[in-house]
């Protein structure tokens, strides 16, 4: 146990907690929307994130991007390779949904059966980019990681004391908390939203009000997937590389954090994910990094033992039993 | 409904076949099971040509026939044992690999001179170097070790909602590979070597060369495990089970304690999985924490899933499929994980019962189909 260590690098591990943390609740996000609705986890969701990383890859070697560029045309090219990483993951999403998940929700399918398609969509996705698309083109597909471009590089933003605030994290802050705090608005105050709360609540009785089920779904797996790509971008703004298993400890990471801050809860995953993060920090700055990924599923096993319905409970499906 | 297409009807009546010898006469079942086991007893050594087709070792770069022998007789070890916890009590383990791995790291622990434990208890009690202790024992010491892991992984996930458990169970099996990397006492990323092998009156008996032995111990080993697992499966047990996984407040209130039934299922599951991983350590003569990566839960998972939960003959005929194919077409081997992706997703929306279903459980699963067609026409 390494207290100096945490005391005195406090807030830089705080602050790259913090960053950590966002990119989890963004990905939560999509668990947490589509648990609330449909009662699954979407296994595959990771998987959506990871494509979301290929695709930034893709669009900064479509325009040939690289870190020299000026300050206007690397915001235009980061907005624009958000704007199609959402757009893909969203597209992924949906496909995932419409394959795998709605003929088994015809069957009225129990829960055990749709995990293992998820699983298997997981493992589909993965391999895709970790063996089938190099077979047809090569590099950089394939089991190694690929590093993408800095677009946007590092800068000190401000100092306080002996800590720097890099440009990259407080973005990636700011981005992921926006689009939290978007999203709720969204979910609690406009139509669709309402749409997406009645569902949730009672599937059954929202159809009686006309309220098209199908669609509800759908949007929920569009706004996961948008969520999941936006995540993807940050997550290469601050880390740089693409890789075909990615998805699997962010994905298993950001459960997690849904988990903890209450599965179904908007404003959980927020909580769960900054929370995570910090948590995965301080403990990696106390013992070692080599244990930081233990971190997360002590917390899970601790947080379903004492508390399964997480720090601020299961609130979308708050009506269900 | 177009359930009488020929290619169905024919999975049916292969399907069919092992519980009609349920019914046949004691000297039809006896002589038959007799024959199978020694035509098993005999595939190491099979080489009339057009049956010798079935080996893997025919190209120059074909697989040791006798090597992948054992490993399908292992798999189906393990098969066997995810079958109790997936396919008769419905709980969705993804973690199993990890009780695998307890079985491996365990024999290597213990019965390896090599190992800093042994080291450390010889240092102890003044014990000669190069102590360690006998295989024998090290066998019920690997499954104590991986029910006790068992209980206590599933105390406090089982009494939530089922798919919890599939997460928690995956997290553990990510768990036991990194502590078994980053700890000292397993040897860290290198692992273990001289995991010993099973004592025989010839010194030599279980060696390198002659795997076609270690394929017989694999499989006496997976034939006592099926009968004592068709025992329970029938026993008070396996009828909880069964009960648990229909419906489990129906269950609970008919007297069925859900949790405990719950419990032994996945620490019976977990001792099967240590007993696999415990042949699999003696065999490979050493371990390593990168030998149990996450990707063979699922691996054991779709073994399970594709020859059809709940039926020990599916779970065998799927370990079988899964391990056997890819040897066998070695130039698709790369494609392997991405064909257990389709594969899945596939059979789980064509055909969730698996391809040879317990036929319980796939009227369980057309009840539910039948329960929904009925819903959708009401509204």
């Amino acid at each position: 146990m390494d207290f100096t260590n945490l005391i005195e690098g406090l807030a830089g591990f705080t602050v790259d907690g913090l960053t950590k943390g966002s990119i989890y609740a963004l990905v939560a996000l999509g668990y947490t929307l589509v648990y609330g609705v449909l009662r699954l986890i979407n296994f595959a969701h990771s998987e959506v994130f990871m494509v979301g990383a290929w695709t930034v890859l893709g669009v900064y070697t479509a325009v040939g991007a690289h870190s020299g560029v000026g300050v206007w045309l690397a915001i235009g090219i980061t907005l624009l390779a958000g704007l199609v990483a959402a757009l893909v993951s969203a597209g992924t999403a949906l496909v995932v949904e419409r394959v795998a998940y709605r003929p088994l929700r015809n069957k009225n399918a129990p829960p055990l059966i749709v995990l293992i398609t998820a699983i298997g969509c997981s493992l589909v996705l993965v391999e895709i980019f970790g063996h089938a698309l190099r077979v047809f083109f090569g590099a950089p597909f394939g089991r190694s990681a690929v590093n993408i471009p800095t677009v946007v590089p590092t800068r000190e933003v401000f100092t306080i004391g002996n800590f720097n605030m890099s440009n990259i994290d407080l973005i990636v802050i700011l981005a992921a908390v926006g689009m939290m705090v978007a999203l709720d608005l969204f979910v609690n105050k406009s139509r669709l939203g309402r749409g997406v709360r009645a569902v949730a609540q009672d599937p059954d009785t929202a159809s009686l009000m006309g309220v098209n089920k199908n669609n509800v779904i759908m949007l929920v797996f569009i706004i996961g997937g948008v969520a999941a790509g936006l995540a993807a971008l940050l997550h290469t703004m601050k880390y740089d590389f693409a890789k075909f298993d990615m998805g699997f400890l962010i994905g298993i990471k950001a459960f997690t954090a849904a988990v903890l801050g209450g599965i179904g809860n908007l404003r959980g995953a927020l909580v769960g994910g900054l929370l995570l993060g910090v948590c995965e920090v301080y403990s990696s700055a106390l013992i070692s990094s080599n244990w930081e990924d233990v971190t997360a599923f002590v917390i899970l096993v601790v947080v379903l033992m004492f508390r399964p319905t997480g720090i601020l409970g299961e609130s979308l499906g708050k009506a269900r039993a | 409904m177009t359930d009488t297409t020929p290619q169905k009807s024919v999975l049916k009546r292969v399907a069919a076949v092992p519980s009609l010898l349920g019914g046949a006469p004691q000297w039809v079942k006896v002589p038959l099971i007799l024959l199978v086991l020694s035509f098993c007893v005999y595939l190491p050594f099979l080489n009339i040509l057009p049956f010798a087709y079935i080996r893997t070792d025919l190209r120059p770069n074909g697989s040791d026939w006798s090597t992948v022998l054992f490993t399908i007789a292992l798999y189906m070890i393990v098969a066997v044992g995810l079958n109790v916890v997936i396919g008769w009590a419905g709980l969705l383990d993804l973690g199993y690999v990890g009780f695998y791995a307890v079985g491996a790291y365990s024999i290597a622990l213990f019965g390896s001179p090599a190992s800093p434990v042994t080291k450390a208890i010889a240092a102890q009690f003044g014990l000669p170097e190069g102590w360690s202790m006998a295989f024998a024992a090290c066998i019920p010491l690997a499954i104590c070790i991986a029910l006790i892991a068992g209980v206590i992984l599933g105390a406090p996930t089982l009494r939530l909602r089922g798919d919890y458990l599939a997460i928690v169970t995956m997290g553990f099996g990510e768990i036991i590979r990194i502590v078994m990397r980053n700890s000292t006492w397993t040897g860290g990323p290198a692992g273990i070597i001289a995991v010993p092998e099973p004592p025989a009156a010839d010194e030599d008996f279980f060696n390198t060369i002659d795997v076609h032995r270690w394929y017989w111990l694999a499989l006496a080993v997976l034939v006592i495990l099926i009968w004592l697992m068709r025992r329970l499966e029938h026993s008070r047990v396996g009828r909880a089970w069964l009960a648990i996984r229909e419906d489990e407040d129906a269950a609970a209130v008919m007297g069925v304690n859900a949790f405990k039934y719950k419990l032994w299922a996945f620490a019976i599951g977990a001792s099967l999985g240590a007993i696999a991983g415990l042949l699999f350590a003696s065999k490979q003569a050493y371990v390593e924490p990168n030998g149990f990566q996450l990707n063979l839960s699922f691996l054991f998972v779709a073994m399970v899933v594709i020859g059809g939960s709940g039926n020990i003959w599916g779970a065998l005929f799927g370990a079988f499929l899964i391990t056997y194919l890819p040897e066998r077409f070695r130039e698709f081997e790369s494609w392997r994980p991405l064909a257990f992706g389709v594969a899945l997703v596939a059979i789980m929306v064509l055909r969730p019962q698996g391809l040879f279903p317990n036929r319980r459980r796939a009227r369980e699963l057309e009840d539910r189909k039948h329960e929904a067609e009925e819903a959708a026409a009401d509204a």
